[in-house]
């Protein structure tokens, strides 16, 4: 009995208060342990530094951050989505970060303009389309999907995920609101079903015919297909025309910056800079059949297999500053 | 109506004087504080109103979410009451083929995290789903109702949360003494007016007590709505704070929650206000059961087993099944240390949830004043919170508490240190205490009003008093609903993630948040090894449990 109890207090002091360590990088990570993971440990096995990370949702993780102010453990702010990382910004929970790696390995609009955070790899969301029943000539914008020619024909994953509130972002970049709203109405009418909670239901449904065609992360795509390759699904890149009012595939980011208050700052740099080269990136992007974000890497066989796209060139903040205006414009127009 | 009967406290006067230190007072505030600090911290968000955002909630989202939530709260509640009540009968005062495995297998759906058991559901039932594919291909049949719908999400709701009245109505049944049913059927009164006139009644503390958990828990929901697509009350608390990046919106929308809460608690409370149910003890043991034959038997056994069946049975097959097709390649050492931290925290969380449950509960009954009442009332609400919320709520003093050290170190020494108290599993257990003290209060409050003030009279004239008489007379008597606050407690510790992930310690995975890296990306079917690895720790105290209550009967 004694010993037990000698043992829970010990375990309950087993996380005791640890002065900052030179060879460590500790990160908060909104991007998930099995993807951040095999790259840590490659990085630890190279250079001998070690990194402690903790994965949570990047709205806690950002109040949290924001609690611990300038005593916090994080070195490293990483998470998915333009829209968080700008907010972070905001919220003055990164710090400007002058690297030349960084600027030379990851393109302009794929990094925050006061260079605060940048991105790791590229997320394309897309049409995919049911291939006995619809022509992919039939298809063209995402604007056209509010085309009532496409009623009863959409389906569409829930407005609640970032994804899309950063797709509706870059619509209201360039259209601007009232137009947008048009679009986002029209979407709505046209759809067979209520939105579904995540990218591969809203597929499944589209291969079982319910619907004919929605929008999703090509990584869904590729995940749901390598499952069941026999399903009648094709991507399709919109807005390919650059006479287009919106020209190029919608591209979101996963990455990272480094926090205000960071302890290693240094080493934390070494580590962005690290992720950023053409050797992680194969390891960060294909992990999850994402695109690299430095564009000398190429992406894996399976997704060069899809095809090249113009991706959208709109520099990716615009769409998070947008955020919580897509928010309230999709509550408006009934997309739930 | 014989014991339920409205009547003053004799002696109320008596052991109010009697406890002149300020004990229970001071239990009672400071559990109340532990919940009441986080909700004060999201609350005074408000002091900076967002009026862009309330005005955009006001016309566009709080209408539908106000008829979304009432529907959930009250579909929910009234299929949980039924469900749970019925079920607890059966297998606590009946006799039929198959009650004793049904009364234990009855509890196993608490195991299962509610999200999850909606995800196998949807993916059955839906459009591209197993059954309705089936129906379309081989019969025609298209017109099926659809799963993803508000009867949809109540049903699977109550599947998920009836075993929370299942377990507190059968304690209560169970504590009943069956000899006043048999001497109100030998006045010539009918079984089932019997059931309903005098254990139905008698049994309402404990009913009101798990119907009270599950309406918590359902108001708190996140997980299993999002699957469903379900706007409430929760969804637009998330939506403000982490998409439109309004903490004051989220703190407006949190506050009305919480005052909903209140107010519905404070209804059940004036209900029940004066009403004593105290049961004889003497009249519990040995009671014979109500031998059903027939069809009678036949429709007790269909209806344990129909349950049993999709609460349970249906959504462990679909995991297990997707267990099988990931195991070769996620299965590996690691889940011994997931396992170890789950039971860990699941088991030092529980022990301390119920022990303070069981110290509010006792400083109530000390001192049975409204104000003693109020605060017990107020300790419990972390539970209807939404998770994340409080989690933030715990962890921004916590925070606070460290920088204040830490900048004190640095002012008197010019050494830095790390943090003291974030990321230590006290921190984290505490903060399981604001958010799962009702899981404990409830069956230890009604297990504890079943004790006669009678008892505490007698033990008082025998010189046993205070913490003596709690221990010595009061803690024997309340074995069962300890064991049953214990493991509810466990269970939903095991589960609970929001806490779990703000607060846990480098490196400190747990299996609940094995669920939530494979669910946050949309890989269902990776999900399944943890959550049927949960459900299979979550199975040992619900097995002890059964099998110590029953040894009783």
């Amino acid at each position: 009995m004694k010993s037990l109890k000698s043992a829970l207090f010990g375990a309950l002091l087993v996380v005791v208060a640890q002065a900052a360590q030179a060879d460590e990088v500790v990160v908060y990570s909104a991007r998930n342990e099995q993807l951040i993971k095999p790259l840590f440990d490659a990085y630890t096995k190279e250079t001998g530094v070690q990194i402690k990370f903790v994965t949570d949702k990047e709205g806690p993780l950002m109040a949290r951050l924001k609690a611990e102010g300038r005593n916090t453990p994080a070195d490293i702010f990483m998470t998915v989505d333009a829209g968080n990382l700008w907010q972070a910004a905001r919220e003055d929970l990164l710090k400007p970060v002058n690297s030349k790696v960084l600027a030379a390995n990851i393109p302009e609009h794929l990094r925050d303009p006061g260079n605060e955070w940048f991105g790791l790899s590229v997320r394309a969301r897309t049409v995919v389309y049911n291939r006995n029943k619809v022509k992919a000539g039939e298809l063209g914008t995402y604007e056209d999907l509010a085309n009532p020619k496409w009623k009863e024909r959409l389906c569409l994953r829930t407005s609640k995920k970032v994804y899309n509130q950063s797709l509706i972002g870059m619509l209201m970049a360039e259209h601007g609101e009232p137009k947008a709203e048009q679009i986002v109405r029209g979407w709505v009418a046209n759809l067979a079903t209520d939105p579904f909670p995540d990218d591969t239901k809203a597929m499944e449904a589209v291969a079982a015919g319910l619907c004919d065609v929605t929008v999703v992360n090509t990584y869904y795509f590729g995940r749901l297909m390598e499952k069941k390759p026999n399903l009648p699904l094709a991507i399709f890149w919109p807005n390919q025309n650059l006479k287009d009012k919106t020209a190029g595939v919608h591209v979101n980011i996963s990455g990272a910056g480094v926090t205000r208050h960071a302890k290693h700052e240094a080493a934390a740099i070494k580590l962005l800079e690290w992720l950023s080269s053409e050797k992680a990136q194969n390891l960060y992007a294909d992990v999850n059949l994402e695109y690299p974000a430095n564009p000398k890497v190429k992406a894996d066989p399976v997704v060069t297999a899809w095809g090249s796209f113009k991706p959208n060139l709109i520099n990716i903040a615009q769409a998070g500053a947008l955020q919580a205006k897509a928010v309230m414009l999709m509550d408006r127009a009934g997309y739930k | 109506m014989i014991d339920a009967k409205k009547a003053p406290v004799p002696g109320a006067f008596f052991i109010s004087k009697q406890v002149g230190s300020l004990g229970p007072v001071a239990v009672a505030t400071l559990l109340a504080l532990l919940t009441l600090i986080p909700v004060a911290v999201v609350a005074s968000a408000m002091l900076h109103p967002d009026q862009t955002i309330w005005d955009h909630l006001w016309h566009h989202v709080l209408p539908e979410l106000l008829v979304n939530t009432l529907w959930l709260a009250l579909g929910v509640s009234i299929g949980v009451s039924v469900l749970g009540t019925g079920l607890a009968w059966l297998t606590a005062a009946c006799e039929f083929p198959g009650r004793k495995f049904f009364s234990w297998a009855l509890l196993l759906p608490l195991a299962l995290p509610a999200y999850v058991t909606a995800f196998v559901w949807i993916g059955l039932l839906d459009f591209t789903g197993v059954l309705p594919t089936w129906l379309r291909e081989s019969w025609g049949i298209t017109q099926l109702p659809p799963i993803r719908s508000r009867g949809g999400v109540i049903l699977v709701m109550i599947l998920a949360l009836y075993p929370y009245v299942y377990l507190t109505a059968r304690a209560a049944f169970q504590g009943q003494g069956r000899r006043l049913l048999e001497a109100a059927q030998s006045l010539g009164i009918s079984r089932r007016r019997a059931f309903f006139k005098i254990a139905l009644p008698m049994a309402r503390p404990g009913i009101v007590a798990g119907l009270s958990l599950a309406l918590m828990e359902t108001l708190a929901d996140f997980g299993t709505v999002s699957v469903f697509n379900y706007n409430t009350f929760t969804t637009a608390i998330y939506q403000a704070w982490f998409s439109m990046f309004s903490l004051p919106a989220a703190s407006q929308l949190a506050t009305i929650l919480i005052c909903f809460v209140l107010a519905l608690v404070t209804l059940e409370q004036l209900s029940r206000n004066g009403a004593r149910y105290a049961t004889s003890a003497r009249g519990g043991g040995g009671a014979r059961r109500i031998v059903l034959s027939g069809a009678n038997a036949l429709m007790a056994t269909s209806a344990a087993g129909l349950v049993f069946l999709l609460a349970f049975v249906i959504p462990i097959g679909q995991l297990l099944a997707w267990t099988h097709n990931v195991m070769a390649t996620d299965l590996d050492a690691r889940y011994l240390d997931f396992a170890w931290h789950s039971l860990m925290l699941a088991g030092l969380g529980a022990v301390l949830v119920v022990s303070l449950a069981l110290a509010l509960a006792y400083a109530q009954r000390l001192r049975p004043t409204p104000a003693m009442q109020f605060s017990a009332r107020l300790a419990t609400i972390g539970y209807a919170l939404p998770g994340a919320v409080l989690a933030v709520g715990f962890y921004i003093p916590v925070a606070g508490l460290d920088n204040l050290i830490i900048d004190a170190y640095r002012d008197s020494t010019g050494e830095e240190i790390g943090q003291i108290l974030g990321g230590t599993l006290a921190v984290m257990l505490l903060a399981y205490c604001a958010r799962f003290l009702a899981v404990g209060f409830g069956p230890v409050e009604t297990g504890l009003a079943r004790i006669t003030r009678g008892m505490d009279e007698a033990a008082q004239v025998l010189g046993t008093t205070g913490l003596k008489r709690l221990f010595r007379v009061h803690l024997p008597m309340l074995r069962a609903p300890l064991l049953a606050a214990t493991a509810l407690a466990f269970v939903d510790i095991m589960k609970e993630l929001p806490i779990t992930l703000m607060t846990r310690p480098f490196g400190w995975d747990t299996l609940a948040t094995r669920v939530f890296e494979m669910t946050s990306e949309g890989e269902w079917e990776r999900a399944a090894l943890p959550a049927v690895a949960i459900c299979l720790v979550g199975l040992l105290p619900i097995f002890f449990l059964v099998k110590h209550s029953d040894a009783r009967t």
